[in-house]
């Protein structure tokens, strides 16, 4: 398990090397998200003491951009598309039956730590629309009906294994 | 100088001028929303389009530079249009709550609405399910409310540099919050309450604490007692149509007496106890090595969990010395309570402030129970009486004067300035004066310490002393003097001043987060200029010489800076977390 009360010497160097450089914050965000899969908040109050600027303009770049994940990612990412072709062909219904079932605002992860719920834009496989990828595999040719299956399949596995 | 014309208007401003302002110059009035005078603009609401003369251009007057030659229309029937549906979008987001909202028919989104004559709702409403935060109990927060001006983000961040508020988010999901969802009272928020000073509509506002004041007047076992503070009586007016500046003191005791309290004091004579203490405190320092210089005033609350948030290392240097309502209150409570022989217990009293940080300073360390009770049970703003007031249907501009209970409401010049920038630091000095020297000070200097800039610093010679002084207000500007201090500190130099003053609002009390709102420079100095004019026609110019401080310290608390006076009328400091969770302890050490 990690502890995230001080920074890796990895990540260390990396803050040192770019800490005197106006707005490379976002930068070293998107290195911390590399490291960790996420942007640990205890990592935060390390960041805003070595950079010396606030938690509160730290967590507006970590909420303006929609790459930033706060929390550990669950074991299944799902990604739902909201891109034009997915929203004209249903993604809005499937989102929404998806946050119903799963009990969780996008964004956020299920309790069990098994799912979590992201939107995207545009996979560029617009003939399959309406689609969503788990950890990287798309299922296309959506409805709610469907989508759901498809969590029930995964948790299937989850209690098979 | 630029030359343009508004609406055919010509006018002549100095460059750098915005369009906003230069057609404020020739009174060709451009509705506002998102900006505020006080404030540099976000251009985040639209609403003050203009035209730029034969072109389809619409520009934002208040982002816009004028520049030579310009032409600017702002009142054709299609800007009339645009100024509309920005209005009717961000309506779009905001629920119709006015007859419940903190704001009713003091709302510039609700005015704005009647003037441009909505009566309808073209765009369905998109409303967020967000929490109300009461969590802090001196400021609400209401994000439902936001129309994301982004005022309070300036104030706090910039103007404050407190960094409690940001923008979590963005599009249609933008809120205001503390930084990753803790919520206020976890925050670095320290109460100054300009975020609720500059918020155009109802999403933040004042913790509303009038209801323990009427419950508190209708118990016969209570003996409820009122004081009020410096800057109320010069702003009060305001709010019942009178000018800003206007001294309302003998009316205010009036009405208290009315609605029920059965002794009414004035913070100003706590005020006069500060000084005399902090006076000696200084001369102690100065003199006696009786602890490290400078001395920093600590009579601002929010001042003082701002220092001990983000600058303990400034501890040692605090004065001790209680802020003068907790001053008067604990006197109250001891005093007061003996002379009369009431027991404390029954005491109910009641502060009203021009500030919010006082909600949270009455049980901010066990300091401020000195009498084995809550010394202040409720502290309201000038806002909170001022609708008591209403409530009661009392006519207050019609109020006849009177007079006050004079054992703890008499006061001295000294004391009434306390409520403006500047204005501890000179009471102090007059004091400071006669302490080392035996002669009162005049007025060598002291224009110095007085007006709105942001930092002002002063030497000052009493005797055979020179004193640097430094006063800053609005919490921003106090970063340079503290990073002064540190240098010479770090360098093995003498500190670079004697006395430092610091009063977290612009403009000091007179610009409250709690006081009547439409705050700018020009209401700041009627303000000011009220209690200055007050202080010129006081009968004793200085805290010392007030008789009541006189006999209150030969009856009761002996010498000046005595055990008994250290008792009751000093506190202690602690290095406070800047973020806490509920479940940690608050404090990183203690401090004597």
């Amino acid at each position: 398990m990690n502890s995230y009360e001080t920074l890796p010497d990895q990540l260390s160097t990396y803050v040192n090397k770019w800490k005197p450089k106006k707005g490379s914050l976002v930068m070293i965000l998107h290195a911390v998200q590399d490291y960790y899969g996420f942007v640990p908040k205890e990592i935060c109050f390390v960041l805003a003491k070595e950079l010396k600027v606030p938690l509160a303009r730290i967590y507006e770049v970590l909420t303006f951009y929609h790459y930033f994940r706060l929390e550990l990612p669950a074991k299944y990412r799902i990604a739902v598309c909201m891109g034009t072709a997915c929203y004209l062909k249903g993604a809005p219904d499937n989102l929404d039956a998806i946050k119903e079932n799963l009990n969780i605002p996008e964004g956020r992860a299920t309790e069990d730590g098994l799912f979590t719920l992201e939107i995207v834009r545009c996979y560029g496989c617009c003939g399959l629309a309406p689609v969503m990828s788990i950890n990287g595999k798309i299922y296309g040719k959506l409805d709610k009906k469907k989508s759901l299956g498809i969590l029930d399949e995964y948790r299937q596995k989850e209690t098979d294994s | 100088m630029i030359h343009a014309r508004i609406n055919g208007i010509r006018v002549e401003v100095e460059e750098g001028t915005t369009v906003l302002d230069a057609a404020k110059k020739v009174n060709v009035k451009i509705p506002t929303l998102c900006k505020h005078p006080d404030l540099p603009p976000t251009a985040a609401c639209g609403i003050c389009m203009v035209q730029l003369k034969g072109t389809d251009k619409m520009i934002r007057s208040c982002c816009t530079e004028i520049t030579e030659g310009m032409d600017i229309i702002t009142l054709t029937p299609e800007i009339v249009e645009v100024r509309k549906t920005v209005l009717e979008l961000i309506l779009s987001n905001h629920p119709n709550a006015c007859l419940t909202c903190a704001r009713n028919q003091n709302c510039e989104l609700q005015s704005l609405a009647a003037e441009f004559g909505i009566k309808e709702e073209l765009f369905g409403k998109i409303l967020k399910n967000l929490e109300i935060d009461d969590s802090i109990k001196t400021i609400v927060l209401e994000p439902q409310k936001c129309i994301k001006c982004g005022r309070c983000i300036q104030a706090c961040q910039e103007m404050q540099n407190v960094w409690a508020l940001s923008f979590a988010g963005r599009g249609l999901d933008t809120r205001i919050a503390p930084a990753a969802d803790f919520t206020l009272v976890e925050s670095p928020c320290v109460s100054c309450g300009q975020c609720a000073a500059y918020c155009p509509v109802g999403a933040i506002y004042v913790y509303d604490d009038t209801a323990k004041v009427w419950g508190a007047l209708n118990d016969p076992s209570k003996h409820c007692v009122v004081q009020i503070a410096p800057a109320v009586r010069v702003a009060i007016g305001e709010s019942f149509g009178m000018e800003s500046g206007e001294l309302k003191t003998g009316k205010l005791y009036t009405l208290l007496r009315r609605m029920g309290f059965q002794a009414v004091f004035d913070t100003n004579f706590g005020a006069d106890v500060t000084i005399v203490e902090e006076a000696t405190e200084f001369v102690k320092r100065l003199t006696k090595g009786g602890g490290v210089l400078p001395l920093i005033s600590s009579c601002c609350p929010a001042w003082v969990d701002f220092m001990e948030k983000f600058h303990p290392d400034m501890i040692p240097n605090f004065s001790t010395c209680k802020s003068p309502h907790e001053i008067l209150a604990a006197l109250a409570k001891t005093y007061y309570a003996l002379q009369l022989n009431i027991p404390p217990s029954s005491i109910f009293m009641v502060s009203i402030m021009p500030c919010i940080a006082k909600k949270f300073e009455i049980h901010r360390s066990r300091e401020m129970f000195v009498s084995g009770y809550q010394d202040v049970n409720v502290s309201i703003t000038t806002r909170e009486l001022v609708r008591m007031i209403k409530q009661t249907g009392i006519d207050f501009s019609s109020l006849p004067d009177s007079e006050p209970d004079h054992m703890l409401a008499d006061y001295s010049g000294g004391g009434t300035i306390f409520g403006v920038t500047g204005g501890v630091m000179e009471a102090a000095l007059r004091s400071i004066s006669s302490f080392l020297t035996g002669k009162p000070l005049g007025n060598i200097g002291l224009n110095d310490v007085r007006g709105l800039k942001g930092v002002k610093e002063a030497r000052i010679k009493v005797g055979d002393y020179t004193l640097n002084v430094a006063v800053a207000h609005g919490l921003g500007n106090v970063e340079y003097v503290i990073n002064k201090i540190r240098n010479a500190r770090e360098k093995g130099e003498e500190p670079p001043y004697h006395f430092i003053e610091v009063m977290a609002c612009p403009g000091g009390c007179i610009g409250g987060g709690g006081q009547p709102r439409n705050i700018n420079d020009e209401v700041r100095r009627l303000r000011i200029n009220g209690l200055y004019t007050d202080d010129s026609h006081c009968k004793y110019r200085d805290c010392h010489d007030n008789p009541q401080v006189k006999r209150l310290y030969a009856e009761f608390l002996g010498e000046y800076g005595s055990k008994k006076s250290y008792d009751i009328l000093h506190t202690y400091y602690r290095h406070r977390k800047e973020y806490k969770s509920y479940r940690e302890t608050e404090f990183l050490g203690e401090s004597e």
